[in-house]
């Protein structure tokens, strides 16, 4: 009971506070705005796309732009070397980079933040195990350990996202570890260990909303890491199999024409390019806004 | 001193036996029997899989298998590739200075450019320089290598033709191998041109390779530079009439630098995940190529000798930056 009365007043305050910390950085809003465009240019796909992306017309392979000589607006943005349109590629493409980005990032913060919980109250041999396997991840180049997993699992979508989360996972791990321990010691946990809180609720209830800073400004970073990942992957032949409109499988795709036709080459790499400058853009403000101790200036 | 030293150097031990353990149990959680899915769609005879399982001693305990594995990586024994039936240690060293030469060189541009950027950009503090830098950072860091490697083939090597598009030098020249080096042994060949060859070769992957650690070390210079610049004892020697240059690149740049030698260490797993990619596209022939394919071809103890190889470099690295960062921080030295 004592937690709704004192919560509930704060929080609509908590979260205007955020935004005005949040607004004063021009670029964080900038990024807000583009990835909030390319979230609905993703989402309205099915009615925004000229064409469906993996129809092809054997008439019209490697067209050029619109605006470029040669070209014709029935394709906005050209047509890859099997004539499909460009633009609609582009556009479902967006939907798979946000998806890999949401599966990925919910599920590395959900083994991550509960293994740094544990980490954070086990008894010492526990948590030495735990940190040294996440010692042994980091350890390892991220690209090369997806690589791998993926070779064990099969190249595929599906297994890429997993073995990316795995991989960024090491990072809630220790964020999450580290402010447990210094929340741990403070009055406030200590007195509800005193009423009689029991573990769970230490760790959930009392603890974790106090360590959420970070994790937040984690999230919005491996975001943008398991978009770039993923299309690595996908540029390496490990992750989305073709013809799915991956934007990293694109790029693979249009590899050898890169020298007769630059739109092939240039707009899957643009695209990747504005939403992961974006969501750090939106990061860098997070981080400024959550953390005004940590503020850059 | 010696304290944090044998601490430090006590954490690699697990930690290595760690990265041994997953490159063990690599080949062990293929789905499926591993000879078979090594054997691929060529199937395999029952004598021919008997011979197998004796000579990766799937027959024997695990533990038993483990350790003897673990003796054999102490030893220098990584098992052979399937391909080309060498041993993968011989190949891992066979490769190795290329990609350490790409890396070296990507490694010279982002410091050589990043620390004087940042530190500019953190005394110009929200001027025009400033903001653009930081912006250009931004983007840098953001960037999708394996595009701008791209990218930078269709402007340098397509259109203006400066640099070729693939290896490490041109065909016409061959001269032995001394240090494993392009650019020290073709100086050492005397060959005319062999350097410049080698040169206009290295300079796309150096940059591609070097763009996300130069970034990181910009931003990174930049922010250790505007926490120390604000410090009392920077105020002091301000006070003093000492010259800029003095404050800056003595009092803070040396203060400021413990947290940017951090980060140029932690860009070195960076690198080779990066190597991955630029030696892809560049037909650069060292380790990351080398894995690449590897894992394209099923080669796999060449995979798992080379996952624990690169892991102990990187490794290496780190230990590394760690006794380093114990000599310049007095903190820990004097401790």
């Amino acid at each position: 009971m004592a937690e709704t009365t004192t919560n509930s007043p704060a929080r609509p305050g908590r979260l205007q506070e955020f935004w005005r910390y949040f607004r004063e950085n021009r670029g964080a809003v900038i990024g807000l705005y583009v990835f909030a465009a390319f979230v609905a240019l993703a989402l309205g796909a099915d009615v925004i796309a000229p064409h469906d992306p993996t129809v092809q017309d054997r008439a019209a392979t490697l067209l050029p732009p619109g605006w470029a000589e040669g070209g014709s607006w029935s394709h906005p943005l050209g047509t890859d070397p099997l004539g499909r349109d460009m633009l609609s590629r582009l556009l479902y493409g967006a939907r798979y980079s946000f998806f890999v980005g949401i599966v990925v990032v919910v599920i590395a913060a959900t083994g991550g933040i509960l293994l740094g919980l544990l980490a954070g109250f086990a008894p010492r041999w526990l948590d030495t195990i735990i940190m040294r396997i996440m010692d042994v991840i980091l350890s390892l180049p991220s690209l090369l350990l997806a690589l791998v997993l993926v070779a064990i699992l099969g190249p595929s979508l599906l297994n890429a996202m997993i073995a990316i989360a795995i991989v960024l996972q090491p990072h809630y791990v220790r964020l999450t570890r580290a402010a447990v321990m210094t929340e741990r010691s403070k009055d406030y946990v200590i007195s509800a260990r005193v009423a009689g809180a029991k573990l769970g609720r230490l760790m959930f209830v009392t603890v974790l909303p106090n360590c959420l800073a970070p994790i937040i400004v984690q999230a919005a970073l491996s975001f943008s890491n398991a978009i770039l990942d993923v299309a690595a992957l996908g540029f390496l032949g490990m992750g989305a199999q073709p013809p799915t409109p991956e934007w990293g499988t694109m790029l693979a795709e249009a590899r050898e024409f890169i020298l007769r036709a630059w739109w092939v080459v240039t707009f899957p790499g643009l695209a990747i390019l504005i939403t992961v400058l974006s969501i750090n853009l939106m990061g860098d403000g997070l981080r400024d806004a959550l953390d005004p101790k940590l503020k850059r200036s | 001193m010696l304290r944090y030293l044998l601490e430090k150097i006590f954490t690699f031990v697990p930690t290595f036996i760690g990265v041994t353990l997953i490159s063990f149990a690599f080949i062990r959680v293929l789905p499926g029997d591993p000879i078979i899915v090594m054997a691929g769609e060529r199937g395999v005879t029952p004598e021919r899989y008997k011979e197998l399982q004796e000579q990766f001693g799937f027959d024997r305990p695990v533990l038993a298998q483990f350790w003897e594995y673990l003796t054999g990586v102490l030893q220098g024994d990584l098992g052979t590739s399937f391909v080309t039936k060498k041993p993968v240690w011989d190949e891992f060293f066979a490769l190795f200075p290329a990609t350490l030469e790409l890396s070296l060189c990507a490694i010279i541009i982002a410091v050589a450019l990043g620390l004087p950027a940042g530190v500019i950009a953190a005394m110009h503090r929200g001027k025009f320089f400033d903001r653009t830098l930081m912006s250009t950072a931004l983007v840098g860091y953001s960037m999708p290598i394996f595009w701008w490697a791209l990218l930078l083939i269709i402007v340098f090597s397509g259109m203006l033709r400066w640099t070729p598009v693939s290896g490490r030098i041109d065909l016409l020249y061959f001269f032995p191998d001394v240090t494993g080096f392009m650019l020290i042994d073709s100086l050492l060949s005397g060959q005319k041109g062999a350097f410049s060859s080698a040169v206009s070769h290295l300079v796309l992957p150096s940059i591609v390779l070097a763009t996300i650690p130069l970034a990181v070390i910009a931003r990174q210079t930049r922010s250790a530079m505007l926490e120390v610049l604000s410090e009392d004892y920077i105020r002091t020697a301000r006070a003093k009439g000492l010259s800029p240059f003095r404050v800056n690149g003595l009092h803070a740049l040396r203060n400021a630098m413990i947290p940017v030698i951090t980060v140029i260490g932690l860009s070195v797993g960076t690198l080779l995940a990066g190597a991955i990619l630029t030696e892809t596209i560049f037909s650069w022939p060292g380790i990351g190529k080398w894995m690449v394919e590897s894992i394209r071809r099923r080669d796999y103890p060449v995979v798992q000798g080379g996952l624990l190889l690169i892991a102990v470099v990187v490794m290496i690295v780190n230990l590394v930056v760690d006794l380093l960062y114990g000599l310049i921080n007095p903190k820990i030295r004097k401790s």
